[in-house]
């Protein structure tokens, strides 16, 4: 059942909230020019649950959305396969290159208690850890193996002020298909371990990716079999982009082997997407499931039926280029007048 | 009455060492020639952080730790200086050194030459056991790979060339500080001993006899606690499944080089710092452990000085230490028997199932790839941490009763530490300074050539898979540092930053104090918008990061977000994980005695990055004169042993945060 109604008297902003909207409007530009400082306040604004200061976190929101022009790369993988080593890797070469970079690693484990033991996975060499290097933890909270529901907007803030953003997740089935959502890349490293392969296929996970990396290169047979078995898989089953077979590259990231390859890959993926001509579809689409995703939690498949308008899709195309959580914002006050109103269709 | 003529013959003592070595070459070695004249029969050397993780003195991470738990060694006219008027052919010295042992008995054995004494005639001990940095001690430098390579080439090269040297010291000790129990203790400890052997007995120039001479040269190092019945018996089990290894494993026939020896430094972790004099019962009683049965005696024994926990001990702390071992083994008629406990079905039975136990943990351990592979995935971190939990735990519950801590409070003051900050050694200031103008004399006259090309030599052995130790001792001759040599090393092999093993930590069942703080986070979180976040962090190159650990895993406990990212950090790197994650508050951990001047550089820091309103509260051995001047600095709280309640001092640090926040 939704919750209560908020109140209605916080419609119209008195001056102290003008302030803090402008505020939040500076600090969005400080974002944008890559301030260290900046992003890290703008990502405590961001994680800001209290209702008080909603205005000021989805004002920030809604100025960096448009500036989000760094690379979303997610990293996924089984626990073992050398997400962190590979990380660790990719950040280095990134940063050989002159790229900045933004981490966020985000802890799958959910506690009762609200507390988390966040930062073991981000064990970043010293040479990872510069200061063109941003990194920031979340624990999942209430989201039990999957994503935090801030790590959407924190990627938006980190995508504004940095080249590349990444974010860890463990493969473990839920989170790949949020992941998906809030990344323009998703990276899957396979360790050349027969069975690994076969349980992913069988879940579901690897129509997901767009780029295989198969680590441990240095196991020699081993890995080269996993590597084709995987292409084999690729060309049976299902992907999410009928038009590109996703590369299978292999290499072994305790060595710094295979990496620039990778980079590549991203890059070569990212200019794939950028020529294809659909106006950012797959953007359009992770913001379409985002604002589903938290409509749904918050109300219900009931909810959303109350929404008019056309599809979610257009009503999300529609408001333009404000921030997914505006949005969601925005339709929740419509489902919820909808719903004071005594819902419309469907119901038991 | 036996009259002292009609005594029987009694049996050679163990070796009485006393772990030691602070500010530089000279004053230590002043030190260790006053504790030979004592009456201890051995000597332990003790390097300081940066000589432990190869750094000169002058490099900026070794600031704030130059001689501080030990002495700095920076080239061969240090290590000359430290055994001035010390014969090493006649001496037996243990050197506590681990990432870095390839160089230490370098220089060694470079001094002993300098000294007219071959290599051949050198006896004494390594330690050298990579593992356990990993898991407690933190001194580690190289991944684990190469780690294992520095450890088995070290002991390939003394079992032909230094042959009555003991090339590694495999440590149970740091396993029971980091909370092992006697089972964790004897199986990790076998497990990472064979993790080594196996190696050695790869190499190809490695033959069945030589096998059997290094497994009779691998020497051990345990911890005895105060449960002293039990820890004989763990020691009796280790003796009878180091044979069964022996046999089964290696295939080892000749039983001399089946016994287990080993060395003993009783137990610091449960030295306290409330009524400190407790200490010199507790020291007493666990020697007890390790002495009484002769089967499961102890080779070398080194007792902690009694009030450790307050700070460094002085030469009079130490020497009552010394006296307590004479005593042992001079007053009481404990070296006339044979073993005490033959027979004996209590004692058997515990040790049947100590090794029962330990010979299925030891199991699991190999089944799953054996130490280095229970390092990289963390299981034998995470057992550590669960164990340590517990044992806090049962403190703090009142479970395990501790004198004087969690019972019997009640006392007068201790006549023995009035004199506050008089009653521990102070390690003179001007030491860091002295020693970094004397490294710099020593590279201005030695040949600046040879020391290069010793180092390219060095670095072209290593990456041709050659032996470390005869490229290495060249380089001890030609003036090489130990900060040059170390870098070679970390330019090949890379450097490796362990897993914490805090995350899978399991959540303790929580009590109604856990409880009250557990709703305090929360209601402060609502008020602070987003959830308590606290940064743990520990500056400098100490590693001992139990602590840290434990303060970790209670503050996800009481349900705070935790930022916990290792040990060997720059105030830099911590200040800016501050600043990136978003924390609320920042706790520092730092046993090396250099608080003062790293926890004073990251509050500067802070300041200098607009984060001065982020509260810092500490914790290690901190005397009272220091916690003041820290708290001057602007430091919130400083924790010292003493507080043992983990609860409270999480109550504490809501305080603390709600008063920043105040407003």
């Amino acid at each position: 059942m939704p919750a209560e109604p908020p109140g209605a008297p916080t419609d119209s902003p008195a001056a102290g909230n003008r302030a803090a909207l402008e505020a939040a409007r500076k600090l969005a530009e400080r974002v944008c020019a890559g301030e260290r400082a900046a992003i890290s306040q703008a990502l405590n604004a961001v994680d800001d649950n209290r209702e008080s200061h909603r205005e000021t976190r989805l004002a920030l929101l809604d100025a960096v959305a448009p500036h989000a022009r760094g690379v979303r790369i997610g990293v996924t993988g089984a626990p073992g396969a050398g997400k962190s080593t590979l990380l660790d890797a990719l950040v280095s070469g990134l940063r050989a290159r002159g790229r900045s970079v933004g981490v966020l690693a985000v802890d799958p484990s959910s506690q009762r208690t609200g507390g988390a033991l966040l930062g073991d996975r981000m064990r970043l060499s010293s040479t990872a850890r510069d200061a063109g290097v941003f990194l920031r933890s979340l624990a999942a909270r209430d989201q039990l193996g999957g994503l935090s529901e801030v790590t959407g907007p924190s990627l938006d803030v980190m995508a504004a002020a940095l080249d590349y953003v990444f974010v860890e997740t463990v493969g473990v089935g839920q989170s790949e298909a949020q992941v998906i959502d809030v990344v323009d890349t998703l990276v899957f490293v396979a360790q050349p371990a027969a069975g690994d392969l076969i349980q992913f296929m069988k879940a579901g996970i690897l129509e997901w990716p767009d780029v295989f990396f198969v680590n441990k290169s240095d196991l020699g047979d081993v890995a080269t079999r996993a590597a084709a078995e995987l292409r084999a898989g690729l060309d049976l089953g299902h992907r999410r982009d009928p038009d590109r077979v996703p590369p299978v590259l292999r290499g072994s990231a305790r060595d710094d082997l295979g990496i620039d390859g990778l980079i590549d890959a991203l890059d070569e993926h990212t200019a794939y997407l950028a020529g294809k001509g659909d106006d950012g579809a797959r953007r359009q689409e992770g913001r379409v499931a985002r604002v589903e995703h938290a409509l749904s939690a918050r109300y219900g498949r009931f909810g959303l039926d109350q929404l008019r308008g056309g599809s979610l899709a257009s009503r999300v195309r529609d408001a333009g280029a404000v921030s997914v959580e505006r949005i969601v914002y925005d339709l929740g006050r419509e489902i919820e007048a909808a719903l004071r109103a005594g819902g419309s269709t469907g119901g038991a | 009455m036996s009259s002292i003529e009609s005594r029987p013959e009694r049996d050679r003592p163990w070796m009485f060492r006393t772990y030691s070595g602070h500010s530089s070459a000279k004053a230590s070695n002043a030190l260790y020639r006053s504790n030979l004249a004592k009456g201890q029969t051995g000597l332990s050397v003790a390097f300081d952080l940066p000589t432990q993780t190869g750094y000169d003195s002058d490099h900026p991470l070794s600031r704030g730790e130059v001689g501080k738990v030990g002495v700095p060694i920076c080239h061969i006219d240090d290590m000359q200086v430290l055994f001035d008027e010390i014969p090493l052919e006649k001496m037996n010295t243990s050197m506590t050194i681990n990432a870095t042992a390839a160089w230490l008995l370098s220089l060694y054995i470079a001094t002993a030459e300098r000294q007219g004494t071959d290599q051949g005639a050198l006896r004494g001990t390594t330690q050298n056991d990579i593992i356990k940095e990993y898991l407690s001690r933190g001194t580690f430098v190289f991944p684990p790979e190469a780690s294992m390579r520095l450890t088995s080439e070290i002991v390939s090269y003394t079992v032909d060339h230094v042959p009555n040297w003991n090339p590694m010291n495999v440590c149970s000790y740091h396993l029971q500080e980091a909370g092992a129990t006697p089972v964790q203790e004897i199986a990790y400890s076998m497990a990472n001993a064979i993790s080594i052997l196996d190696v050695v007995r790869a190499m190809p120039e490695v033959d069945d006899d030589t096998l059997s001479r290094v497994f009779g040269r691998i020497s051990f190092f345990l911890n005895a606690g105060i449960r002293f019945v039990e820890e004989m018996c763990k020691c009796r089990a280790m003796n009878l499944l180091w044979e069964e290894i022996g046999r089964e494993r290696y295939g080892i026939t000749n039983e001399k080089m089946l016994r287990l020896r080993y060395g003993v430094q009783v137990n610091s972790l449960g030295l306290t710092e409330a009524q400190p004099e407790n200490n010199i019962i507790r020291i007493a009683l666990e020697a007890l452990g390790v002495t009484l049965s002769k089967k499961a005696r102890t080779r070398s024994l080194q007792l902690p000085a009694w009030n450790e926990a307050l700070g460094l001990p002085r030469p009079w702390d130490q020497q009552l230490s010394l006296r307590t071992q004479q005593i042992l083994a001079y007053e009481t008629d404990l070296l006339e028997y044979g073993d005490l406990f033959d027979g004996s079905h209590v004692v058997e039975g515990k040790t049947a199932a100590l090794l029962e136990e330990a010979r299925n943990e030891l199991q699991t351990v190999l089944d799953m790839g054996g130490a280095v592979t229970a390092v990289e995935n963390a299981y034998m971190k995470q057992k550590l941490v669960e164990s340590q939990t517990e044992r806090l735990r049962a403190i703090e519950s009142g479970d395990m009763t501790v004198v004087g801590v969690n019972a019997y409070e009640e006392a007068v003051d201790s006549p023995l530490v009035e004199e506050g900050a008089g009653s521990i050694l102070k390690v003179d200031e001007s030491a860091e300074r002295d020693q970094i103008a004397s490294l710099e004399a020593f590279r201005n006259r030695r040949n600046t050539a040879d020391a290069e090309a010793a180092l390219k030599n060095l670095e072209d052995v290593i990456k041709n898979g050659g032996n470390i130790m005869a490229p290495s001792i060249a380089a001890a001759k030609a003036g090489v540092t130990t900060g040059e040599w170390s870098q070679v090393l970390r330019d090949v092999f890379g450097e490796y930053r362990a897993p914490t093993g805090v995350v899978a930590a399991p959540v303790a069942e929580a009590s109604e104090d856990v409880s009250q703080v557990r709703k305090r986070v929360d209601e402060l979180s609502e008020t602070l918008g987003r959830r308590l976040k606290i940064l743990v962090g520990k500056p400098g190159l100490d590693g001992h990061s139990n602590g840290a650990e434990q303060i970790a895993v209670k503050a996800r406990d009481v349900g705070m977000e935790v930022v916990y990212d290792g040990i060997r950090l720059t105030p830099q790197e911590i200040v800016q994980s501050a600043q990136d994650e978003g924390v609320h508050v920042i706790g520092l951990s730092i046993l090396s005695g250099s608080h003062c001047v790293l926890v004073t550089d990251v509050v500067d820091q802070l300041k200098a990055a607009g984060m001065g309103a982020i509260p810092v509260v500490v914790g290690g051995i901190i005397p009272d004169d220091d916690a003041e001047q820290l708290e001057t600095a602007g430091v919130r709280r400083v924790y010292t042993p003493k507080d043992f309640d983990l609860t409270r001092i999480m109550d504490e640090i809501v305080d603390v945060v709600a008063e920043s926040n105040a407003g």
